[in-house]
């Protein structure tokens, strides 16, 4: 079994933003939280979803809100501890680990540090895949599993139990709580017994995750060809480099707590003499190549400094940079046509239909 | 020459690692003596002698000299060298929220040694939207301020500060209460913007480096006491405007990097260009920035210094490993130039000094773009025609990575090693080489202007946009006053506004930035 450790932490720290496809918040606070929680409390063993029991009670944990109010008032420590206890007794059972919701972004490095606290395993899987930007994007969700009994606590002690309808009702109230709370809550949701984590979540991410963030750490040159070596040897299948250019125009507009927009590459390199356009909404949605899509949600587009090899979070693309564009594909049980339905193109308005990457 | 009794001079001197150069300007600004010295141990010495050369050269007498601004890196060396900082004692006011990451985490232990690591968390600290995280518990400030009585100074953080600053000043209150108003209170608010832990560490830093900010002090004072200048005095701080000495006493950490932001407004005031990109070519480095408005534009990403992350204001700059005295390699089909330099050792090692090294100055002068040194040296057409395009195709990439648009545009070119640099540079509108371009910093330093900043987040659904930014606008106005400007000249230099992501209820964070004359 491995252990997450300071040292995991900081690859997982980097794998996590290439996973987070230009959005789900910068990795950093997640990180150092993470960090002083090890030292305080030990290494976090990771659990393997087929290592768990018919009945063991997983809870999954993330933070919900404004990333930018996590930079400046990061979490107390005990917050998701309260979540996840607040949901243990709603069900009158204690949870045997605890799991990331999105295994992109800043969620990716919470739970570890919940498991670190609580002294239970984090299990190896999540159920975005990646970053998405709302609760019903989830595996768990397409797949059946409530999202409730949910918790959402914040610093001071305050504690939410939710229990909702459908999943989307639990997104949209559990996000006006986080208002109230301070622009940031921490969430307890999903919670599911062993055979449902095997039969819905996204299995080996985390482990993933680490893998890229240290391929992109020791890389000597070509970072893609690094993180396509892993992603090769996962179920998600080998990443490829989809464009090299250029940014020579970025447009942003603010929609509803979304940033939305789009970015324009001029080709460099073996792509001289074509354009890109990427679509994102916080995340990367679409990346077309003249008039031609090349790769749509749910599948993952990364923008990579040309240089050094690290991601561009959509919020810091600009004019001139010189990029090269990842793509990685993603695994059957994240593009079923019940996937697709929740986060296939046409749910974020790209008007096409779905093609896998590397069909 | 002749002086008017009336004219009033101004004299710029910026302290580098290698040289001190000064520069008098009159009282229309225009530059009329400039010299380069050696910078010497005590710096004050350095100071003294750059001083004497143009006090000569501009036949004019100490008298007539009403300011001095002064350009240093004092504070960066003493950070990176951890040398002469101060114990500082931090205290947070985020309780409960903000443990889970405790001060000085991240910092390298012998820095966070070097400065004593006395931290601890307290309640305290607002929301967003301007409530309050936590009130205030006194008692346990004051308990506090006795553990820590032992140490040089104090950096208090107070979360959301940037919006509401009462939590941090009130602490500030309470520490010379009890320990007297001599010792130095770091407020994060007035340091730095959004984003906690980089303010936090910015904020320690500053007060950090109070006692070292005294001793450059001291040393600009006792170099002018010693040439009789009686005049007011100035430091330069890395957004490109200035601050009085006693200002700088308080926030040195305003000082560090503010070389490249002087040299991008003396190369922008030179040359009379507003907006386009500074290129800056020194010994082993070219530093590549760019002018909006006639004031260097800020980096939009975390500035680490010393190793540690940092989110206060400095320029946006991109460096290359390029200079006069770069290193030229030769291979089989290919020429490299740099990183490696042979620094002020040019004139010992460069071919064209005599010397062994094959250096970019010496592809220069082969090449007839320069005439410099005793020799002519001896290099292949091959060779020659290899490094200069290598250099030019560098900075052209470095100047396009700067640009916001793709458009062509104004580009100035300063520094001493700027004759490596053809005109005909791709992406260029025009290219300027302004006169006195080897002395753009101690220019760039006397010219500069006073200013005030204001970053906050602001609740759109609550305030209308332009209440906001017109609250916005008066605030940054009156911290230029503050700061020593002349009200009638203060001018709204830059609005930023960024919607928060992930977010309802319209908070958009607002930073403006306003700029003003020095009041005479």
């Amino acid at each position: 079994m491995i252990s997450i450790t300071v040292d995991e932490v900081e690859d997982i720290a980097i794998g996590a933003a290439v996973m987070g496809t230009g959005g789900g918040g910068d990795p950093h606070v997640g990180k150092l939280v993470a960090k002083q929680a090890i030292e305080q409390h030990g290494s976090v063993p990771l659990l393997s979803p087929d290592e768990l029991a018919e009945d063991d009670l997983v809870i999954p944990t993330a933070q919900m809100g404004a990333p930018t109010v996590s930079y400046e008032k990061p979490p107390g420590g005990d917050e998701l501890v309260k979540s996840v206890k607040r949901v243990e007794s709603a069900i009158g059972q204690k949870a045997i680990a605890t799991m990331p919701i999105e295994c992109g972004g800043i969620n990716s490095t919470f739970p570890i540090a919940v498991a670190a606290q609580m002294g239970i395993p984090l299990v190896d899987a999540d159920g975005m895949g990646r970053a998405f930007p709302e609760l019903q994007h989830e595996t768990f969700n397409i797949y059946g599993v409530s999202g409730t009994p949910a918790a959402v606590a914040d610093s001071h002690g305050n504690v939410c139990l939710l229990d909702t309808v459908d999943n989307v009702s639990l997104e949209w109230i559990a996000r006006g709580i986080t208002v109230r709370m301070g622009g940031t809550g921490y969430l307890a949701d999903y919670p599911m017994t062993g055979t449902q984590v095997q039969e819905t979540a996204i299995p080996n991410t985390m482990s993933l995750v680490k893998d890229i963030g240290e391929a992109v750490r020791v890389a000597d040159g070509d970072v893609v060809e690094a993180i396509a070596e892993v992603t090769a040897a996962s179920i998600y299948g080998e990443a490829c480099h989809l464009f090299e250019g250029k940014i020579v125009d970025v447009k942003r507009r603010t929609e509803a707590g979304f940033v939305l927009g789009h970015v324009e590459l001029e080709g460099l390199g073996e792509d001289r003499g074509q354009t890109m356009r990427i679509d994102f909404q916080n995340e990367n949605l679409a990346a077309k190549v003249g008039d031609e899509y090349r790769i749509t949600v749910p599948d993952l587009i990364t923008v990579l400094d040309r240089e050094t090899g690290d991601p561009i979070p959509t919020e810091r693309l600009r004019y001139g940079a010189r990029v090269q564009v990842l793509g990685i594909p993603t695994p059957e049980i994240m593009r079923t046509p019940a996937a697709l339905e929740v986060w296939g193109p046409r749910t974020f308005g790209i008007e096409t239909d779905y093609r896998p990457l590397n069909a | 020459m002749e002086t008017d009794q009336m004219t009033t001079y101004r004299l710029g001197i910026d302290v580098g690692g290698t040289n001190t150069d000064a520069v008098i300007l009159d009282d229309q600004d225009v530059p009329l003596v400039q010299t380069k010295t050696p910078t010497t141990e005590d710096i004050t010495t350095g100071i003294v002698n750059a001083l004497d050369d143009v006090l000569d050269g501009a036949d004019i007498t100490s008298a007539d000299i009403d300011f001095v601004m002064l350009g240093t890196t004092h504070a960066t060396n003493a950070i990176t060298e951890r040398r002469g900082l101060n114990e500082v004692g931090v205290i947070r006011l985020g309780a409960p929220a903000t443990q889970s990451i405790n001060p000085l985490l991240e910092w390298p232990d012998d820095l966070a040694e070097a400065i004593g690591n006395n931290y601890t968390i307290l309640d305290g600290g607002h929301e967003f939207d301007g409530r309050e995280l936590n009130d205030l518990d006194e008692e346990q400030i004051l308990d506090t301020i006795e553990e820590f009585s032992h140490v040089d100074a104090f950096a208090v953080a107070s979360v959301f500060s940037p919006v509401r600053s009462d939590h941090e000043e009130r602490v500030a209150e309470l520490i010379h209460e009890q320990l007297g108003d001599e010792v130095p209170v770091s407020v994060s608010n007035e340091i730095g913007s959004i984003g906690l832990l980089e303010r936090e560490n910015a904020t320690i830093l500053n007060a950090a480096l109070t006692n070292v900010a005294a001793e450059a002090a001291n040393a600009f004072i006792d170099a002018m006491a010693e040439r009789d200048i009686d005049a007011e005095l100035y430091f330069g701080q890395n957004d490109g405007t200035l601050m009085a000495v006693d200002y700088a006493l308080a926030y040195p950490i305003f000082t560090v990097a503010s070389g490249p932001s002087n040299s991008v407004r003396g190369a922008a005031y030179l040359s009379g260009i507003e907006n386009g990109i500074i290129v800056d070519v020194g010994g082993t480095t070219t530093d590549v920035g760019a002018i909006s408005d006639g004031f260097p534009r800020e980096s939009s990403v975390a500035v680490e210094i010393g190793e540690v992350k940092t989110n206060f204001r400095m320029p946006d700059l991109l460096s290359i490993g390029l200079g006069g005295g770069s290193h030229v390699k030769q291979a089989v089909d290919s020429v490299n130039v740099g990183p490696e330099s042979v620094g002020y050792r040019l004139t010992e090692e460069g071919l064209c000094f005599g010397g062994e090294t094959l250096t970019a100055t010496d592809i220069a002068v082969a090449a007839g773009l320069a005439d410099i040194g005793e020799v002519k040296p001896n290099v292949d057409e091959a060779t020659i025609e290899a490094g200069v395009s290598f250099i030019q195709e560098r900075v052209e990439r470095a100047v396009d990575r700067m640009k916001t648009s793709a458009e062509d545009v104004p580009v100035v070119i300063v520094g001493g090693g700027s004759i490596l640099v053809k005109d005909d540079l791709e992406g260029a509108s025009q290219v300027d080489r302004p006169d006195h371009f080897e002395v753009a910093n101690a220019v760039g330093v006397a010219i500069a202007q006073v200013s005030g900043q204001v970053d906050r987040i602001y609740s759109l659904d609550e305030v209308e946009r332009d209440v906001a930014m017109a609250d916005a606008k008066e605030q940054a106005t009156n911290d230029a006053i503050e700061a020593g400007a002349d009200g009638d000249t203060v001018d709204i230099v830059e609005i930023e506004e960024v919607p928060l992501s992930y977010l309802p209820g319209n908070a958009t964070r607002i930073k403006v930035k306003a700029a003003g004359d020095l009041a005479h």
